[in-house]
């Protein structure tokens, strides 16, 4: 039997080379989202496991957990790694890498080996962080406000801030050339108003990482001279204002919300028009959403500061703009119902992750409500209404929106299908098991549980223990996609091209693409979801 | 379980008002999109037989309605809870006003009979309450969640808290800025008692001097004295009467003469410089610490009323 000797063109970009080396240095943008997604999931875990014993630690009033100190540098490490090494780097680093030129129909990112050394600083600033993490830890939170973080808190704060530092680097360099590569490297016909939302989401989210990171890099540096050398910036006794830390960390880390949750906009829009096979309702709305909430949350950071003593005509200025950019947010909701009404709706894995987003997304938003209302927010702010608020969005949201986005594009990057009932058994118990969780959260804020304690008056019991049963349902449903995503690389059947009859072009080379993404270019004649025009391709 | 929380504060009454009208905001918004969701996937399922008629082709009128009934709700909360807000600021006549002095990990409270206590806070009832906070170390925060009132309390400036407790009781008061290792310790009572009770708390807890008093003492041991009470060669500004009235600043702008505003004076004397005076005074920032100047501060309060009479 001849061996049948493939073009070197039409090589899977899987078995384009097996060797560590070829792994380690490539730069093919597929690999490069595959070390992240590697580098990503361990975080998640770790970050993972300092949740599952925050939750363990809060089951009885004294703390399960005897000292504090160990309560406070499990919270911190948890803040720490799921913002900036799994939330930041998960939609838009690693799924952005790996779906946008095959979006695109590029043969990789305007800068591939800029991509790579992305990935280096990546992780050098992961294991800057680990490093801290593991050698004493850092019991600051992970707000770092000053002058508890510079002149108060034991622990390594200067090399964990010098891991985040570094890693900012590598988010500015993705900003970048997702950025110019949407601008460049979009196929004949590919038009901006032809591009997915998901593209539109991204390039909205690369404008953050581009414009804000650097504050927070300028915010990281000043902290550091601070703890080392005393300069005086934000420390009151030596003239300093710790007030002005506040300011310029939340005029990043707001924006960075929005980092990390416009992504996952994004994937929902996506996948809803996939599994609804309906043209997305309200386009251009939902594109302008994107990029109007990218500019309005760079004014709305003085919502984190109402009860901290700036002045009053900020907090209500603050109050009125939280207001407006909660305005496109509540937009794109209608626009997802009206992408359902008169679908003809599948229930895929993918669908039921995003089903659950919009559920989950719009009971974080509508919370934010009350935190946006001033009188409301003064007695709600640092309380577990906080911590349910944003877990909504970051966990209930984001990572939903990831798992989504996972198994939405799984088998075009592992060219493997999952096994589809455990995957959709997941989506619910996901669904169920987080809002076990941070349902009684919301409560226990309304109640007056502040957060950040190690310790907590009785009365608070019940509904803490619910939270952690809840948890506890939560990790299982999180360890499932671990093992069947893992026994499909080995065991799953083969991926077809297309497996969801989706119109995007990633969809028109085979599952896993070649090295080169595309044998020819691609020509682009019609927006992406145009499904009215392919009534007989329904699968 | 309980799922409610008591109110023990006139002061709060709006702002669980306010609550409750987000609750209702948020189940009428949660009913419509959960039910709108809900009816579509079971009536439009891919398997379902049911005619999808014509699509709609013109989205824009649907957009421009939900945007404007979005921005319409949202602009209403929020004027309403910036106006519980902006009332919750401003200054009442006749407050009983309270020292707070945080550290880690206490809460120092100095009354102004010169009664001290930490880690509780005895109020009256019916009474407007002014608490005049500040920090010596990290931030720290002073949240009582029956009053739904919070504040951060900061190093190295005054912040002010008023509430107006009206239901006798033992509540919880919490630290809840992060503040360090005892965080969680750094919680205490606020006990609101009527009239008679905190009158004789007050005399059986009374230490003699009362905090004007104790500040006089400072006010001559730390030198005040000598340019401030007209006698010195030096020339200063007198401080009888200073108290709550507004003083004309040498760059031509006015302030309000508040607990704020003298402890700033005194450690930097040289930010706010009273008209057609020279910036001579030297600063006190890290020679007087936040216990002394809550004395001095009360002492000067003191000479306004003496004048006034």
């Amino acid at each position: 039997m001849s061996q049948i000797v493939l073009p070197q063109s039409q090589i899977s970009y899987l078995s384009d080379g097996v060797s560590l080396r070829s792994w380690l240095l490539t730069t093919d943008h597929k690999r490069i989202a595959i070390l992240y997604m590697i580098s990503i999931t361990a975080f998640f875990f770790l970050g993972g496991s300092a949740a599952a014993l925050i939750r363990y630690n809060l089951i009885v009033p004294e703390g399960m957990i005897q000292s504090a100190e160990t309560y406070n540098r499990l919270f911190t490490m948890h803040g720490i790694i799921m913002v900036w090494f799994f939330l930041v780097p998960a939609v838009p680093v690693t799924i952005g890498n790996f779906v946008v030129p095959l979006m695109l129909g590029a043969r990789d990112l305007a800068f591939p080996r800029l991509n790579l050394a992305s990935w280096y600083l990546f992780m050098a600033g992961g294991f800057c962080a680990l490093y801290a993490l593991f050698s004493g830890g850092v019991d600051t939170g992970w707000t770092f406000y000053t002058p508890l973080s510079s002149n108060y808190a034991q622990g390594h704060v200067v090399v964990v801030v010098m891991g985040i530092f570094i890693s900012g680097f590598s988010t500015i360099a993705t900003g970048i050339n997702f950025i110019i590569t949407i601008h460049r490297l979009r196929a004949p016909g590919l038009t901006w108003y032809r591009l997915p939302v998901f593209i539109w989401s991204l390039y909205s989210t690369s404008i953050i990482f581009v414009l804000a990171t650097p504050v927070l890099a300028i915010t990281l540096l000043l902290l550091m001279f601070e703890t080392l050398f005393h300069v005086g910036v934000f420390d009151p006794k030596l003239g300093g204002d710790p007030l002005l830390f506040q300011h310029l960390f939340w005029f990043y880390s707001h924006p960075a919300v929005y980092i990390m949750i416009l992504p996952g906009l994004g994937v929902v829009s996506e996948i809803i028009p996939v599994f609804a096979r309906k043209e997305l309702f309200g386009y251009k709305f939902v594109v302008w959403a994107s990029v109007s909430i990218a500019i309005i949350a760079f004014f709305v950071w003085g919502h984190h500061m109402f009860v901290s003593g700036q002045s009053l005509f900020a907090s209500v200025l603050f109050s009125m703009l939280s207001y407006f950019v909660a305005v496109p947010s509540a937009i794109k909701v209608f626009n997802w119902l009206g992408t359902l009404h008169k679908g003809r709706i599948r229930f895929d894995a993918p669908m039921i992750y995003a089903l659950g987003f919009i559920g989950l997304f719009t009971m974080g938003g509508i919370t934010g409500l009350y935190l946006a209302a001033l009188a409301a927010d003064v007695h709600l702010h640092d309380t577990y209404f906080v911590i349910a608020h944003f877990h909504y969005i970051m966990v209930g949201g984001m990572v939903s929106a990831y798992f989504a986005a996972l198994h939405y594009w799984w088998p075009k990057i592992t060219g493997k299908m999952y096994p589809e009932m455990i995957a959709r058994a997941a989506a619910l118990l996901m669904f169920l098991g987080f809002n076990l969780t941070f349902f009684p959260q919301y409560i226990l804020g309304y109640l007056g549980m502040p957060r950040r304690y190690h310790a907590y008056p009785p009365e608070f019991q019940v509904l803490n223990v619910l939270s952690s049963a809840g948890a506890t349902i939560l990790a299982a449903a999180y360890l499932l996609p671990l093992f069947y995503l893992t026994y499909s690389i080995f065991r799953g059947a083969r991926a077809p091209a297309n497996p969801w009859g989706s119109l995007g072009l990633e969809w028109q080379t085979p599952s896993p693409p070649f090295t080169k993404n595309f044998v020819v270019t691609p020509t682009v004649t019609e927006g992406p979801y145009a499904f009215s025009k392919h009534e007989t391709f329904d699968v | 379980m309980k799922l409610t929380l008591p109110l023990a504060a006139s002061t709060g009454a709006e702002t669980d008002d306010l609550l409750l009208g987000l609750v209702g905001v948020s189940i009428a918004v949660l009913a419509l999109v959960f039910g709108l969701m809900g009816f579509y996937i079971i009536r439009y399922r891919h398997n379902s037989p049911i005619d999808r008629g014509a699509l709609e082709e013109k989205s824009f009128r649907f957009e421009i309605s939900w945007t404007i009934a979005t921005l319409v709700v949202f602009f209403g909360l929020f004027i309403w809870g910036s106006v519980i807000y902006v009332r919750q600021f401003q200054p009442t006549g006749n407050a009983l006003k309270i020292y707070v002095i945080a550290k880690q990990w206490m809460w120092k409270i100095e009354h102004a009979g010169g009664q001290r206590e930490i880690n509780a806070l005895h109020v009256p009832i019916d009474t407007p309450v002014e608490l005049v906070m500040t920090s010596e170390d990290v931030i720290h925060d002073f949240f009582v969640p029956v009053f739904r009132v919070k504040r951060d309390v900061l190093p190295g400036q005054y912040e002010t808290l008023r509430f107006r407790a009206d239901r006798a009781g033992t509540y919880h008061l919490f630290c809840s800025q992060f503040c360090g290792t005892d965080h969680s310790n750094m919680i205490g009572d606020v006990v609101v008692m009527p009239a008679k009770a905190y009158a004789d708390w007050l005399t059986s807890n009374g230490a003699g001097d009362t905090l004007a008093d104790q500040g006089k003492i400072l006010f001559i041991r730390y030198g005040c004295a000598g340019c401030h009470l007209g006698g010195g060669t030096v020339r200063a500004p007198s401080l009888a009467g200073l108290y709550g009235s507004p003083v004309p600043l040498s760059d031509g702008s006015t302030v309000l003469a508040d607990d704020r505003y003298i402890r700033d004076s005194i450690m930097y004397p040289k930010q706010q410089i009273v008209a057609s005076y020279e910036p001579i005074m030297p600063s006190f920032a890290n020679v007087i610490p936040e216990n002394d100047l809550v004395r001095l501060v009360a002492y000067i309060h003191s000479l306004a009323e003496e004048k006034r009479g």
